[in-house]
């Protein structure tokens, strides 16, 4: 019992896989959940730079799996949410350092003290992503509306099922409602169609998300953001929570969007 | 056959690229699942009609054998209508074939 582990992971790199781990990772911290973060992306290290807490590394996760430390050493605490943490990957090995053995053996260590385990998967169908999900309890997929996203999104959908870890929930990410309307982009309900998994979350594009990773603020923390509030909607529905998905494609207030879109993303 | 293909190739209405994108991953995603790229379902259908042809008189022109998605399985559905045996010789002839070679090419299927 214990925790909930979560991995998040893509298959293709570049859909947002770390900013979504960040985000999710605060807003549940926000919602008062005590949440460990953990970097699979061993080698290729983002998390922390993401999360603002880069300069406070001493050790990493392949030091807590070879032994140089303890667990409890490894772990960040984030500077606002005393009950947030990070344990970050090593910069300066490869995925061969950790198996997935040991990413359930860790978890399994943390699970008692927490509510979210959130591991941020590296791209690819090797050996990072194979250790990503060994933990997991749920797996999200982030995608884009974009052909070859949504192709790697089957694959690793593939990939889940075979390896008893599926379906997933989705996360469709970097939406432009405006593109949608002219029929220049695929829509939630197209992607969900395609892919027949349900969705846990559609986060506009958003141009604050580039300034907050430049300051290493989790773009969640602003009210104001739409793809914050999408971030901090996933969140509550990850904490079992029944929220409506935020009504991207009409104009209208704030408020007026955030009314009911569809309810599972697919019919079932 | 060209009813599924026109449907793949989105010469049904549609407007904008996102309705292109959609049907391409339709068709791409068909065949990642199964492992099986278009040409070797083009050598399989073949074969199949093949086979069919051992027994029955069909009509070459209205097949249609396609690939289909529920949810996430595949599964291959076949409409292969059979073409009126005029001629009783014929029929006769194709009932008291030996079937050994059918069977064959069942297996290695």
């Amino acid at each position: 019992m214990g925790a909930k582990v979560v991995t998040v992971t893509s298959g293709k790199g570049g859909v947002g896989k770390t900013t979504t781990t960040a985000n999710i990772g605060v807003a549940l911290a926000r919602m008062g959940k005590k949440v460990v973060l953990i970097d699979a992306d061993i080698g290729l290290r983002n998390l922390d730079i993401v999360m603002g807490l880069e300069n406070r590394i001493v050790y990493d996760m392949v030091d807590v799996i070879e032994g140089r430390c303890q667990l409890r050493q490894a772990m960040i605490k984030h500077k606002q949410f005393p009950d947030l943490f990070l344990i970050p990957a090593a910069q300066t090995r490869d995925k061969t350092a950790v198996s997935p053995t040991d990413m359930i053996q860790t978890a399994d260590k943390l699970r008692p003290e927490f509510d979210f385990i959130v591991i941020d998967s590296p791209a690819g169908i090797e050996r990072g992503f194979r250790n990503a999900i060994a933990p997991a309890d749920e797996v999200l997929i982030v995608t884009n509306p974009e052909v070859s996203a949504v192709r790697d999104a089957d694959r690793i959908i593939g990939l889940l099922e075979a390896n008893n870890k599926g379906p997933g929930r989705l996360i469709l990410n970097r939406v432009k409602p405006e593109m949608i309307k002219k029929g220049e982009m695929m829509s939630a309900e197209d992607v969900t169609d395609i892919l027949a998994i349900k969705l846990i979350g559609i986060v506009p594009e958003d141009e604050g998300v580039i300034p907050s990773s430049n300051s290493g603020t989790p773009i969640t923390l602003n009210e104001n953001s739409r793809a914050g509030q999408a971030f901090r909607n996933i969140a509550r529905r990850l904490n079992g929570e029944d929220v409506p998905f935020m009504q991207l494609t009409e104009s209208g207030g704030f408020l007026q969007r955030i009314t009911r879109l569809f309810s599972g993303g697919q019919s079932e | 056959m060209s009813g599924f293909f026109e449907r793949l190739l989105g010469r049904s209405p549609s407007k904008g690229s996102g309705s292109t994108a959609k049907e391409r991953l339709q068709f791409i995603l068909v065949h990642d699942r199964i492992n099986l790229p278009p040409e070797r379902l083009q050598a399989m259908k073949a074969e199949i009609l093949e086979v069919i042809s051992k027994y029955v008189s069909v009509d070459r022109e209205d097949v249609d054998i396609f690939l289909e998605q529920r949810d996430r399985d595949s599964l291959i559905k076949a409409e292969i209508p059979f073409s009126g045996i005029t001629d009783q010789d014929e029929a006769r002839k194709r009932l008291n074939q030996p079937s050994a070679a059918g069977d064959d090419t069942l297996d290695d299927g």
